[in-house]
């Protein structure tokens, strides 16, 4: 099991291999379908964003409300693909990191080996187990979207796996 | 005649409780199917996989907290009682039952008001979906379940025609299973429907899924179809969390109904290892 500090590094990256078992310990950013649409229309008409991506990893994840005592509601990850159409356009912007659950279209491998990115998968469905290594959130941007919202994660140990690395070798072929 | 009265409130607390209680506990016959998959699993991988399902649904129950983030769409099958009379609204009550099992539960509100163009949160989960059907006497029976999207969304139907035979129908479904590959959590529970119209064999799928998977269908044919269907996904190599080996699926449940002289139609609805689905009787 490997010990990964967030934010990645490019070095980092070069070590991770497809289907490598990974803690993630560090900050990373919340963001699924309603917050990806709106960043990417941001890009295409040229305007800045109102969260600043580079180098950043991206967790798509629409977390259930927290309990009172709770940092974080359970917050297993939703299927990758359906961010598929924009992922391509923030790696481009300088994105590193994605933790998803599912495969992923060639356009996204494409952009991950063109950009030296990094694709993890974590257990879908495991949502309360995973909460349990998310420490802190706070919101960042768009909370009129509720559970879309995008926010800032504190996380320590965050069970995952390599699915997609930087040379496009990718842990969902059959 | 006499009727059996029931209070709109009784609906309510009853429909709140089963959706609270689903989100929360996993049922025996998953976790049972679960723990004898972490047996049988040949990837080391997916054992591991499988031990942290196990854990998380364990953590789930004892915490009462949602073993998954999305709670899903709240989905209800309903036999009404023909004795049956209530003090109110029943769509109404149930409703309301939704609602407050979603707010006072910390369950996720999925719903979204119109589907294309506004896409804003309902904020209480409503409204849900309810299959209520008549029958004799003077009980409600309710079946509900959250229903995540992540397997919702891979699930597909076909007009398919009698000439397709059972090799047809076969071959739709492994073909839907193998589409859906990683990313509807598996292992996966395979809700089929077949026959009826083409909105039925649909509805039968979902109800296909809210049945124990320690059980058959009833026609051996069909229970052997299901054994058959289950064993050919689970060759299919994606395995636990889609990360490899030969838990795919728990179960293939089939339910039938009778169908028009031209036709043979085939749902199939895909269901994550959070199959949630708690019954009650008033």
């Amino acid at each position: 099991m490997k010990r990964i500090t967030l934010p990645l590094t490019d070095e980092q990256i070069s070590t991770l291999k497809a289907g490598d078992s990974v803690l993630l310990t560090g900050t990373m950013i919340t963001g699924r379908d309603a917050a990806h649409k709106r960043l990417f229309e941001l890009c295409e008409k040229g305007e800045e964003l109102p969260v600043d991506i580079k180098g950043e990893t991206i967790y798509y994840v629409g977390p259930a409300p927290a309990k009172p005592g709770y940092a974080v509601g359970p917050a297993g990850p939703t299927s990758s693909y359906r961010m598929d159409k924009y992922a391509p356009t923030l790696l481009d912007l300088g994105l590193k990191g994605m933790v998803g659950k599912g495969a992923r279209n060639s356009e996204v491998i494409d952009a991950i080996v063109r950009n030296h990115a990094v694709y993890f998968a974590a257990i879908g469905g495991a949502a309360a187990l995973i909460a349990k290594s998310i420490k802190k959130t706070e919101p960042i941007c768009y909370e009129d979207l509720g559970t879309e919202s995008v926010r800032r994660y504190y996380v320590e140990d965050f069970p995952c796996v390599v699915a997609i690395d930087a040379e496009g070798n990718n842990v969902y072929s059959y | 005649m006499s009727f059996r009265k029931i209070k709109a409130e009784t609906v309510t607390e009853t429909v709140r409780k089963l959706f609270m209680d689903c989100n929360y506990y996993i049922g025996d016959d998953i976790m049972n199917a679960l723990k004898s998959a972490r047996e049988t699993e040949q990837s080391e991988v997916g054992k591991s996989v499988l031990s942290q399902i196990i854990e998380n649904d364990e953590i789930a129950a004892a915490e009462e907290i949602p073993l998954c983030q999305d709670t899903g769409m709240a989905v209800l099958f309903v036999e009404y009682g023909d004795k049956v009379c209530i003090d109110g609204d029943f769509e109404q009550a149930v409703q309301e039952g939704v609602r407050r099992a979603y707010d006072e539960g910390y369950l996720r509100k999925s719903v979204v008001d119109d589907p294309v163009f506004d896409r804003v949160n309902t904020k209480d989960n409503t409204p849900a979906i309810i299959h209520t059907k008549i029958v004799k006497g003077d009980k409600i029976k309710i079946t509900a379940g959250g229903k995540g999207f992540g397997s919702e969304n891979m699930s597909a139907v076909k007009m398919l025609t009698p000439s397709y035979g059972v090799e047809g129908v076969k071959q739709f479904i492994l073909d839907t299973v193998r589409a859906a590959g990683p990313n509807p959590c598996p292992p996966i529970v395979v809700g089929v429907g077949i026959g009826g119209t083409f909105e039925r064999c649909a509805q039968l799928a979902k109800k296909a899924t809210f049945r124990r998977i320690d059980t058959h269908n009833p026609d051996e044919r069909y229970a052997s179809l299901e054994d058959e269907l289950l064993a050919e996904i689970n060759k299919m190599g994606f395995g636990p969390a889609g990360l490899g080996g030969n838990t795919s699926a728990l179960a293939v449940n089939i339910e039938t109904s009778p169908t028009h002289i031209a036709g043979m139609p085939v749902a199939v609805n895909i269901c994550c290892h959070a199959a949630r689905h708690k019954s009650a009787e008033i």
